[in-house]
């Protein structure tokens, strides 16, 4: 099979791409506006369920790459695009033009700006980090505060800029919620001393193995989950933070001292991906991710012909799905190679 | 101590249907983004008025869809309308009018100055 | 003595109007409360007169506000007003110089062309004649704007017109009929016996040329004389009441009379002043931005002289004042508002009687109160003594970093300060009172002027425009009400902090709390000056515009507000400033989700650039001296 696709974004969606689609024997050029390849997996210490090793899969997606239909082009942007016929021209922020018979955009997401929720601290409080800076800590393997000490009392927060119309993101972003029990367990397991408590909305443990998880959150790391969203955090004279919620189950307000408070950040449409939709004239839906060109059988493909969808420039996706998303992206552009462009 | 066997108690069931939805029907016409409230407690936490006593807006928007009005009638002239609560409303309840309305339905339909 | 039956209808309709205008005149001197009733006698016997007389030729003649704001809609209705006055009164002299005999019936000056159909004869009377078709066609320059406005109410450059009750549509039709009808009477006239100027003179004889112009004439004379008399008769129930309307409020406001807050002979006024000229409508966001165009004042003002359900249009707006500033007649439209606000409190209200020609005053069953208090379960609490205290309002407590930066100023200021709700506080009773509820705000001033007055302090400084503009105006307390911004101004301007200047490029939004409602416009550009490069914006001081937060309207809802916002937030950086700079809480809140521009507020630029961490020299500021102070009380 011969032809030319152009894949944005090297992260997981468009690593896992890129190997399939030149294992097809299509040549391909992976962009990636980054100096490495792996995207935000790259951040993650542990994936949940399992507590893998990120690393894991990353190396995974790494070993796909090598394939000599695969050019790679790194630290490297989009600039726009143009269609002429069938074929596509794709300009690069460095000036090179590269053509291609098909494109895939798997320009992936952006972590919510914790700021916007200036009512949580975060950038304002010393001790106010979010998931991904937690992350990095268990990377470093030095879990502490600002002052360097332990963290003994420690909150978490579900939905920070997802399920909020004050941020204008009105969905949920469906990784968090077992992040923050992936990441509560490791906390405790870490600091064996401390206690994790989370605040949370609904638990949304939809995924294989979640609930599993979250039991065991409960049971055997004795993690306290308490239903109520926190509406704001304060430091009182010792400096220590303070948050305010609901205990909604109790029916009453609950004022707690906190030594580190985590913010379970939520997943935005990446800025890049919004340049290029709206260059390109792509269509974007109710929470401006890209709007596939149908929910069930079509989740791959857009409004433009020849131009694809995969991962979390869609919607919000772990990692699993996010693979099987670029798998089946992978098998509709060889579809359209093999009929529809011709 | 709670007295019971003595005392003629009401029963704790919340009998949906034979509790009076007029209230909340009037709410919900007149300011329908009451229908979008979770229950996530994130008014009441905020609110200066629930910090000091039993009064809550999540409870009070709850209690109201359920049609038990008694329990709101005595508590809903407790707010203070500052609108901290309309600010952090992640559903964009808006938070205030609904208690407006509520103390306009209970004169409306009760008669009872609130 | 010259006489024709055509102009009873003008006569009755004259007389009615002026009888009416005394009475009515006389029933609202009498509702006026005793204070107001002195202030128009000394008003009226003093110089408030000549700056009335002043006023009434500039306003309700010349129109200068509305030509300032919109030249073409303004035209129109100088042409009309000011010309209608002109042709009245250079048709007396007319009459008076030309005429038979000298002061004559008003009628003669108004047909004088059919009593005196030859006159224009000589060049003196021929260059009068000249005058008086050169107002003619002034005022029907205007009319065919007016008319054109009418029907694309794009061509005045207004956006939306106010829509009109069937009586109005007589009375206008009648209206728009006055002057066609005087040009035709007096064409054929002037053709039939060869005089008149440019425009009767012109159209006289070629309408001669072709048409029995003498026998013709007669009829448009009863046609003129009609209109004018149904005019008049109708007036009363119109919106053209305003026009005598306004000259009576004129006079009363030169005397010092103000809306207050109870409906009264005053509000009434006001109401029956609004020409509909829709400028409120035109200038208000609801309508330009979030599309909702059915509460403006112009609307509410009307609601009222109708006597139909005012309650959501009262309630729903902004509070923001833009319509008070441009109104052209001047009405204090939000006091009026929240009038209407309170009427389930108030005890008056007006009806309709005689057909709408008159209204009355009704006294209301008070409703079932309840007595009970709502706030008592408020704790008891003690700031501290210290002589500043800061209160941040409940808003502040959700944007930390004011908060913090307003704890770095106050304490680089070196004075001695409390923070009052440092751990949440009762709010200050503004948003109460907004939704017109005063009693239950009332309860809750007492219970923070308990709290304030205890401390002893002599300033209270806030970084709410909210709360400020409550605490300066309904709070009777004993120390100085400073915003934040002013207290900033206070300490740069003593020497007890110096600044950075940050080479950064801002614009500044005037939250309407601070700016029209409180008249603070001035210090925080100048605190702003000191710190970076303050740039204009379209939008600025007096013409600013709302974030859409505010608490003013209940029941905007969140998807309106956000459009509101966004709207303002684009025209507020449009120069591409570093960051967008505001002075309360809630803009702050209500703008930074819609822009990718950084909202910050003025207190947070300022903590950043100040030199001179705390302590240092001893301050210097000056206060104002409490009255307790003042007369020797000690500090207790
Ligand atoms: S997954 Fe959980 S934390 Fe994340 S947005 Fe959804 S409900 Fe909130
Ligand atoms: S914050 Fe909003 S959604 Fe949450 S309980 Fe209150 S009204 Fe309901
Ligand atoms: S408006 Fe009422 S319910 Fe909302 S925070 Fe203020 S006092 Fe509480
Ligand atoms: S209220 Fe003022 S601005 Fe509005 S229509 Fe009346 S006169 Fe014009
Ligand atoms: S106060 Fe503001 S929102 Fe209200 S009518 Fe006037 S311009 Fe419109």
């Amino acid at each position: 099979m011969t032809g030319s696709v152009v894949v944005v974004g090297g992260g997981t969606a468009g690593m896992e791409a890129a190997g399939q689609l030149a294992k097809a024997g299509l040549s391909v050029t992976l962009i990636e506006k980054e100096k490495y390849l792996g995207g935000h997996l790259r951040e993650w210490h542990h994936l949940f369920p399992d507590r893998r090793p990120g690393d894991e899969v990353l190396s995974y997606l790494k070993n796909q790459i090598i394939h000599n239909n695969i050019r790679l082009l790194t630290g490297e942007g989009v600039e726009g695009f143009q269609k002429r016929g069938n074929d596509f021209i794709i300009n690069t922020r460095s000036g090179d033009v590269v053509k291609a018979d098909a494109v895939l955009l798997t320009t992936g997401f952006d972590l919510f700006r914790s700021e916007r929720k200036e009512e949580y601290g975060y950038g304002i409080y010393d001790n106010v980090i979010t998931s991904s800076d937690l992350e990095e800590m268990f990377h470093s393997g030095e879990i502490m505060m600002k002052n360097g000490e332990k963290p003994e009392k420690i909150g978490i927060v579900h939905c920070v800029g997802s399920r909020d119309e004050k941020v204008g993101n009105l969905y949920c972003s469906k990784l968090c919620c077992v992040t923050a029990v992936k990441q509560a367990i490791e906390l405790k397991e870490a600091l064996n001393k401390c206690k994790v408590f989370c605040f949370y909305m609904d638990m949304r443990m939809g995924g294989a193995l979640y609930e599993e998880l979250y039991r065991e959150a409960q049971e055997k790391y004795g993690i306290t989950f308490i239903r109520g969203k926190v509406s704001e955090v304060g430091v009182n004279f010792s400096k220590r933070l303070v948050i305010k919620a609901e205990d909604t189950l109790a029916g009453r307000p609950l004022k707690m001292e906190l030594d580190l408070l985590v913010l379970m950040a939520g997943m935005e449409m990446s800025a890049e991906g919004l340049k290029l939709a709206e260059a390109g004239k792509l269509e974007i839906g109710e929470n401006r991710f890209f709007a596939a060109s149908d929910n069930h059988f079509g989740s791959n493909k857009s409004n433009l012909k020849g131009l694809f969808y995969a991962g979390t420039c869609t919607a919000p996706m772990n990692i699993t799905e996010t693979i099987s998303h670029a798998r089946s992206a992978v098998s509709d552009i060889i579809n359209y190679m093999n009929s529809d462009r011709k | 101590m709670e007295k019971f066997g003595f005392t003629l108690t009401k029963a704790r069931v919340i009998d949906y249907d034979r509790n009076d939805h007029s209230i909340v029907d009037f709410i919900m016409e007149r300011e329908p983004s009451f229908k979008a409230c979770i229950e996530c407690g994130c008014c009441s936490a905020t609110c200066t008025t629930g910090n000091f006593t039993g009064f809550s807006l999540r409870e009070i928007n709850v209690l109201l869809k359920r049609g038990e009005n008694d329990q709101v009638r005595k508590k809903i002239k407790k707010c203070m309308l500052c609108g901290k609560c309309s600010l952090v409303c992640p559903r964009g309840v808006n938070t205030r009018n609904v208690v407006f309305v509520a103390k306009q339905a209970f004169q409306k339909f009760d008669n009872y100055a609130v | 003595m010259q006489f024709d039956p055509f102009v009873i209808p003008f006569d009755l309709g004259l007389y009615f109007i002026l009888i009416y205008a005394v009475t009515r005149s006389i029933i609202w001197f009498r509702e006026l409360s005793r204070p107001d009733k002195l202030r128009l006698q000394r008003g009226f016997f003093g110089k408030a007169f000549g700056q009335s007389l002043k006023e009434i030729f500039l306003e309700s003649l010349i129109h200068r506000k509305i030509l300032k704001s919109n030249l073409r809609l303004g035209y129109m209705h100088m042409s009309l007003a000011f010309g209608w006055f002109l042709l009245i009164l250079f048709g007396t002299i007319e009459a008076d110089i030309f005429g038979e005999k000298h002061l004559n019936a008003p009628y003669k000056a108004i047909f004088f062309k059919f009593f005196n159909p030859d006159h224009g004869k000589t060049p003196f009377e021929a260059g009068y004649s000249f005058l008086m078709d050169l107002i003619l066609a002034f005022i029907l320059s205007g009319l065919v704007l007016a008319i054109i406005k009418r029907f694309s109410s794009k061509a005045v450059g207004m956006k939306k017109t106010t829509k009109l009750k069937t009586l109005d549509k007589i009375a206008l039709t009648s209206l728009w009929l006055i002057f066609p009808s005087r040009l035709i009477a007096e064409s054929l006239t002037s053709g039939a016996y060869g005089t008149g100027s440019f425009l009767t003179g012109t159209l006289g004889s070629w309408l001669a040329s072709f048409l029995p112009a003498s026998q013709m004439a007669y009829p448009f004379w009863w046609l003129y004389s009609l209109s004018l008399g149904t005019f008049f008769v109708l007036l009363p129930l119109t919106r053209y009441l305003h026009i005598p309307t306004e000259l009576f409020l004129i006079f009363m406001r030169n005397s010092g009379i103000r809306t207050g807050d109870k409906a009264g002979s005053f509000s009434e006024v006001e109401v029956h002043s609004c020409s509909s000229c829709g400028l409120c409508i035109d200038t208000c966001q609801m309508n330009f931005s979030a599309g909702i165009n059915n509460m403006q004042a112009a609307y509410l003002t009307k609601a009222i002289r109708n006597n139909t359900e005012t309650f959501d249009i009262a309630q729903n707006c902004l509070m923001c004042g833009r319509c008070d500033q441009i109104c052209p007649v001047g009405i204090e439209l939000s006091p009026i508002r929240m009038i209407q606000r309170r009427t389930g409190d108030s005890e008056i209200s007006y009806t309709n009687t005689w057909k709408g020609y008159f209204r009355e005053k009704q006294h209301l069953p008070v409703k079932k109160q309840n007595i009970r208090n709502s706030f008592d379960f408020l704790p008891e609490s003690n700031p501290g003594k210290a002589d500043i205290l800061y209160f941040a309002g409940c808003m502040t407590h959700l944007t930390p970093s004011i908060k913090i930066a307003m704890t770095s100023i106050l304490n680089a200021s070196g004075l001695s300060w409390s923070f009052i709700d440092e751990k949440g506080g009762a709010c200050c009773g503004r948003p109460l009172m907004l939704a017109g509820q005063d009693k239950e705000a009332r309860e809750l001033i007492n219970y923070n002027s308990q709290i304030i007055w205890k401390s002893g302090a002599h300033t209270l400084v806030t970084s709410c425009p909210i709360c400020y503009k409550v605490f300066k105006e309904s709070y009777y307390l004993d120390v100085e009400v400073l915003h934040h911004s002013q207290f900033i101004k206070n300490i740069i301007d003593d020497g007890s902090v110096k600044m950075n200047f940050l080479h950064k490029r801002v614009t500044y939004h005037t939250p309407c709390e601070l700016g029209r409602s409180s008249g603070v416009y001035d210090e925080p550009r100048e605190v702003l000056r000191h710190v970076a490069n303050l740039e204009t914006t379209d939008f600025d001081n007096e013409n600013s515009l709302c974030c859409g937060g505010s608490l003013g309207n209940l029941m905007l809802s969140q998807e309106n507000k956000r459009k509101i916002a966004s709207c303002t937030a684009a025209e507020l950086t449009r120069k591409n400033p570093d960051f967008l700079i505001t002075a309360c809480p809630l803009c702050k809140k209500t703008l930074a989700p819609v822009t990718k521009y950084k909202v910050i507020d003025l207190s947070e630029i300022v903590a950043e650039s100040i030199v001179t961490p705390a302590v240092l020299k001893k301050n210097t500021y000056r206060f104002k001296k409490t009255v307790r102070e003042s007369v020797g009380v000690e500090k207790s």
